[in-house]
């Protein structure tokens, strides 16, 4: 059951200060990910605070990183629960985990970043790993 | 909102990803709730059951690593006598 939209909307609102658009239905969703082109980071965020609550700070630390997606998205698990599981399907290799961060250029994930690889660790660290994946998988070759 | 705990005063790994091996031939993978006198109590839980034409135990956690967890149970409680090990699966596939 969804927790109380004022309880959760500091969470939202995190996502959006750094940047974030967020998708709260299915139609917002596949516009933004279906036919996707360029790069693009896709955060599920989730109410629980053992994880979320160093994902999203990881987040804003790796976003100030010199690489970085051209386009970030959220959806909210267990909120926005049809958005949630259609976002899911454009990655549906990987297990649905909240919070977890997928990474996608031209549609196809290259990067997944799943919920037990941010439980327990610094925001820092976590940034560390997702700046250094932005460098592998968004840095322009020339 | 930064580190907002909902659920505070719980033991250490609650809310954390682990590895619980047992005596028998099965290994869970899966969040840790909380642990008692009655034994481990798990959610969302993936089972690998050692044999010999099956997965590895390794290559299962690696997947679960790589791919996530594929959860076969909502909640799961691992009696206490049957429970050999407890460890972060990050640690687990290192």
């Amino acid at each position: 059951m969804p927790y109380p939209p004022a309880l959760v909307a500091p969470m939202r609102e995190e996502m959006i200060s750094m940047g974030a658009r967020e998708l709260a239905t299915v139609a917002e969703v596949d516009a933004a990910l279906g036919d996707q082109k360029g790069t693009m980071l896709v955060f599920v965020n989730s109410v629980c605070g053992c994880a979320a609550g160093n994902a999203r700070p990881a987040l804003r630390f790796a976003l100030q990183h010199g690489v970085r997606p051209q386009q970030v998205v959220t959806v909210f698990a267990g909120q926005d629960v049809d958005a949630t599981a259609r976002a899911r399907q454009y990655f549906a290799d990987y297990q649905p985990s909240s919070p977890s961060i997928a990474l996608l250029r031209d549609g196809e994930v290259v990067h997944f970043v799943h919920r037990h690889q941010i439980e327990g660790r610094p925001p820092q660290d976590v940034a560390a790993d997702l700046a250094a994946a932005f460098d592998r998988h968004f840095a322009v070759t020339v | 909102m930064t580190g907002h705990v909902f659920h505070p005063g719980h033991q250490e790994l609650h809310g954390v990803t682990v590895v619980v091996e047992t005596r028998g031939s099965r290994t869970y993978v899966g969040r840790f709730h909380s642990q008692d006198e009655e034994g481990v109590h798990l959610h969302d839980v993936g089972v690998h059951e050692t044999s010999a034409e099956g997965t590895s135990k390794q290559e299962f956690l690696r997947r679960c690593d790589r791919f996530g967890i594929r959860a076969e149970l909502r909640d799961l409680l691992v009696p206490t006598s049957e429970v050999t090990s407890i460890s972060r699966l990050v640690d687990a596939v290192r």
